[in-house]
C-alpha cells in the first residue's frame, strides 16, 4: 500500500434549474466504463439502494427507485446533478452526494477531502444512465 | 467459490455460507410478539429459518462453544489474588441471572457508563488483579457470552437509570447524526428503512440484544462495538476506538431504545 493522500479539488460546475447541464470533463463519458463504476460494490455502489437491468447482479437494494428507465425519466443534466449533489434537491435524501467533499464529518481517513467519484467517473456513469431507456 | 458465498463490502453486510443446516428449521422463536401494539422487532425476526433454527437450537448455534469456554474461564483461577469468578460470584446461573440485561450501567468508579466488557475486565483489575482481556479477544466474548446466557429470555433493563440521561442523549444524538463520506446516519437505515434490502441484506431495526454474536460473517464471535465499526466503515466514516465514551453512549443508547424486549446471546446473525 502506498500511502499518498492526493487532495483532490474539485472542478467548478453550474446549476441550472434542477440539472448540470455542462459535462465536468471535456472528454465524452464512456457508457462501458461507467456501467463497471454502476455495478461495482466498491466503486459506484448504486445497486446496494437501486435495482436495475442487471440480470447478472444478485443482490441488488429496494431503497431507492429503478435504474430502469432512467434515461427516459430524465435528461443527462439532471442524471449530473443527482450524482453530484443529490440533497441539494432533497436534503432528506439518502442518496449520497457523489462529488462533493465540503460538510461532512467524520469521513475515514482513506476518504478524506475525496468525492465519492472524480469527474470523469461521474461524465462515465452520467453517458451509461442516459442509455436505460426502457 | 459459490454464489452464498459472496461478499458485499458496503456497511460490512454479506452473505456467508451457512455453516450448520439445522434439521430443526421453523422450531425457533425468540422474537417479540407485537400483541400489545409494540412495533419494535428483533433482529432474529428479519432472519431466514435456517440461521433462525441456528440460533435456537443450542447444538448448533456456534455462540454455545464460547459459552462453554466462557464458563471454563468463570472457573478458573487468575491473576495475582489467584482468584476465580466463581471463588466471589459462585454459581453464574445464580448471580449473574438477569445481570446482562442492565448494561451499559452507570459505574460509581468511573461516574458514567460501562459495558459488560468493561464491568468485567473491572472486576479482573480490581479483584483477582489480573491484566484486563484485550477488546476483542476470545476471552473477552466467551465471559460476556456466558454471563449474557444467564439472562437469555429476561427483558433488558436498560434506561432507567438517571444517573445515565445525559449519556443516553449523547448516544440518541450520536444515532441520529449522518457520518463519513457517504453521510448516513444509524437512523437513515434503522429507522427511516428497515425490513428494506441493502444489496442482498435485510436491514433490521438495529436492537442489540444478543450480543455477543456469533456473525456468520465473521465467522466468529463478536461484540456490538466490532459491529458498529463495520457499519461506520461502512459509510465510509472513521470508527470510533473500542471502548471509547462515544461507543458505550451509542450501546447504551440502542440497549435503552430495547427496553423490555427478550435478551438472546449468544444470537447468530448473518
Amino acid at each position: 500500500m502506498i500511502g499518498v493522500v492526493l487532495a483532490l479539488a474539485l472542478l467548478p460546475y453550474t446549476v441550472v434549474g434542477d440539472a448540470v447541464p455542462a459535462p465536468l470533463v471535456e472528454a465524452p463519458g464512456d457508457p462501458a466504463r461507467g456501467r463497471a463504476v454502476v455495478t461495482s460494490r466498491q466503486r459506484g455502489l448504486c445497486l446496494l439502494c437501486h435495482t436495475g437491468p442487471f440480470p447478472e447482479e444478485r443482490f441488488q437494494g429496494d431503497l431507492a427507485p429503478s435504474l430502469a428507465g432512467v434515461g427516459s425519466r430524465l435528461s443527462e443534466g439532471q442524471i449530473r446533478l443527482r450524482l453530484i449533489d443529490s440533497r441539494r434537491l432533497d436534503p432528506g435524501s439518502i442518496m449520497p452526494s457523489y462529488y462533493r467533499t465540503d460538510g461532512l464529518e467524520r469521513v475515514g481517513a482513506a476518504w478524506r477531502d475525496k468525492p465519492v467519484l472524480s469527474a470523469e467517473e461521474i461524465e462515465d456513469v452520467v453517458a451509461f444512465l442516459a442509455t436505460l431507456r426502457d | 467459490m459459490s454464489a452464498g458465498s459472496r461478499r458485499l463490502s458496503f456497511l460490512g453486510v454479506g452473505v456467508a455460507p451457512v455453516l450448520i443446516v439445522s434439521a430443526l428449521v421453523g422450531s425457533a422463536a425468540v422474537g417479540l410478539a407485537d400483541a400489545d401494539g409494540d412495533s419494535r422487532r428483533s433482529g432474529f425476526d428479519f432472519m431466514g429459518p435456517q440461521t433462525q433454527a441456528m440460533q435456537g437450537d443450542d447444538t448448533s448455534n456456534p455462540g454455545m462453544l464460547a459459552v462453554l469456554e466462557g464458563e471454563d474461564i468463570w472457573n478458573r483461577k487468575a491473576g495475582a489474588a489467584d482468584k476465580s469468578c466463581a471463588d466471589c460470584h459462585g454459581d453464574a446461573a445464580r448471580s449473574m441471572h438477569g445481570v446482562a440485561a442492565h448494561y451499559p450501567a452507570f459505574d460509581t468508579g468511573t461516574g458514567g457508563p460501562i459495558n459488560l466488557d468493561q464491568r468485567i475486565n473491572t472486576c479482573r483489575e480490581k479483584n483477582q488483579e489480573a491484566e484486563p482481556f484485550p477488546w476483542e479477544s476470545a476471552e473477552i466474548l466467551a465471559l460476556s457470552a456466558y454471563v449474557g446466557l444467564q439472562s437469555r429470555g429476561m427483558p433488558v433493563q436498560v434506561g432507567d437509570d438517571a444517573r445515565l440521561a445525559g449519556a443516553i442523549k449523547a448516544g440518541d444524538e450520536a444515532f441520529h447524526r449522518k457520518q463519513g463520506q457517504l453521510d448516513f446516519s444509524c437512523a437513515d437505515c434503522h429507522d427511516a428503512n428497515w425490513d428494506r434490502k441493502l444489496g442482498g441484506s435485510v436491514i433490521p431495526q438495529g436492537h442489540a440484544t444478543g450480543y455477543p454474536i456469533y456473525r456468520l460473517e465473521w465467522q466468529s464471535m463478536g461484540s456490538l462495538q466490532r459491529r458498529l465499526r463495520n457499519c461506520m466503515a461502512g459509510v465510509r466514516a472513521e470508527p470510533y476506538s473500542y471502548g471509547s465514551p462515544e461507543f458505550v453512549e451509542l450501546e447504551l443508547y440502542l440497549m435503552s431504545r430495547s427496553r423490555g424486549m427478550a435478551v438472546e446471546t449468544p444470537a447468530v446473525r448473518p
